[in-house]
């Protein structure tokens, strides 16, 4: 089975860059004709955590691997990790500083909408440990859209 | 309502290259929260946003957004605008509160992002 394979570095606190690598991937998947719907999902779930590991992760990589039927995103950094990974997960929890919160972000809704977006989403984290974030989404779902 | 409608009742001014002024518009949010607008359905929809940031011009790509008007007078920094521009997202400038913005826009019939009004 053929599968092709993209990675980006992702690095800490860098505002400006933040998003850049999860909006390639959107045009990417666009130029490779997958389904609209399943696009947006996946582009959503690339920026939540592409944007996470930028605001409260640290340096880091995404990856992105498009198969005939599925495609996974994967987000690890080595930043100071999730103590508490169900908190985490609650809609509206949120530890994002001043600077994150005059960007908009700081919702605590990315990890609830990676969750809703991704057909599948792993989380392992721990304090010291880093951060890394696995999503999968299967392609003969397309269209059928988050829950 | 037609996007040119929509920047004539806003009072705002382009601040990329005036292309797709004849584009249909039906849906608006008002948002300064990133996280929220991509919860919700917002593909071919205005947003409406005080925060300048070159974050709210990836927002708003990743979200599908068809336009973008900066509310209360605010001017964008210049990476705003250059990364608006790259990207073909339409984004305007309008001197009006969040709220008078969304009232003028309901007004003539715009609707929430669930269709609601
Ligand atoms: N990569 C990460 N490294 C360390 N902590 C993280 C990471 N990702 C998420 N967290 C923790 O989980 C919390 C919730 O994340 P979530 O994405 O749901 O919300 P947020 O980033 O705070 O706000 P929003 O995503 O709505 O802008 C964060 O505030 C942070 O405490
Ligand atoms: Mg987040």
């Amino acid at each position: 089975m053929a599968s092709v394979s993209k990675r980006y570095p992702v690095r800490a606190r860098d505002f400006l860059h933040a998003g850049e690598a999860s909006i390639q991937i959107q045009a990417f998947l666009k130029a490779m004709g997958l389904d609209a719907g399943l696009i947006r999902r996946i582009a959503i779930c690339s920026y939540e955590a592409e944007m996470n590991a930028v605001i409260h992760g640290g340096d880091g990589e995404l990856e992105m691997t498009l198969a005939d039927e599925w495609v996974t995103l994967e987000v690890r950094d080595a930043g100071p990790g999730i103590a508490d990974i169900e908190l985490a997960m609650q809609p509206g929890y949120s530890t994002a500083d001043e600077t994150a919160r005059e960007m908009g972000f700081g919702a605590g809704m990315g990890l609830p909408n990676m969750k809703a977006n991704a057909d599948e989403l792993r989380l392992e984290s721990a304090p010291g440990r880093g951060t890394r974030a696995l999503m999968v989404f299967r392609r003969e779902a397309a269209g059928g859209g988050a829950p | 309502m037609k996007l040119s409608e929509i920047v004539r009742e806003l009072e705002a001014v382009a601040l990329t290259k005036e292309d797709c002024l004849e584009r249909e518009i039906t849906r608006c949010a008002g948002s300064d929260l990133m996280s929220d607008v991509l919860a919700r359905p917002t593909e071919g929809i205005l947003l409406l946003t005080g925060l300048t940031s070159i974050q709210t011009v990836r927002t708003a790509k990743i979200a599908g957004v068809a336009a973008v008007v900066f509310v209360r007078g605010k001017t964008p920094p210049p990476e705003t605008v250059a990364l608006a521009k790259a990207e073909r997202l339409p984004v305007f400038a309008s001197p009006l509160s969040l709220f008078v913005c969304c009232g003028r826009l309901h007004a003539r019939g715009m609707t929430g992002l669930d269709g609601r009004r």
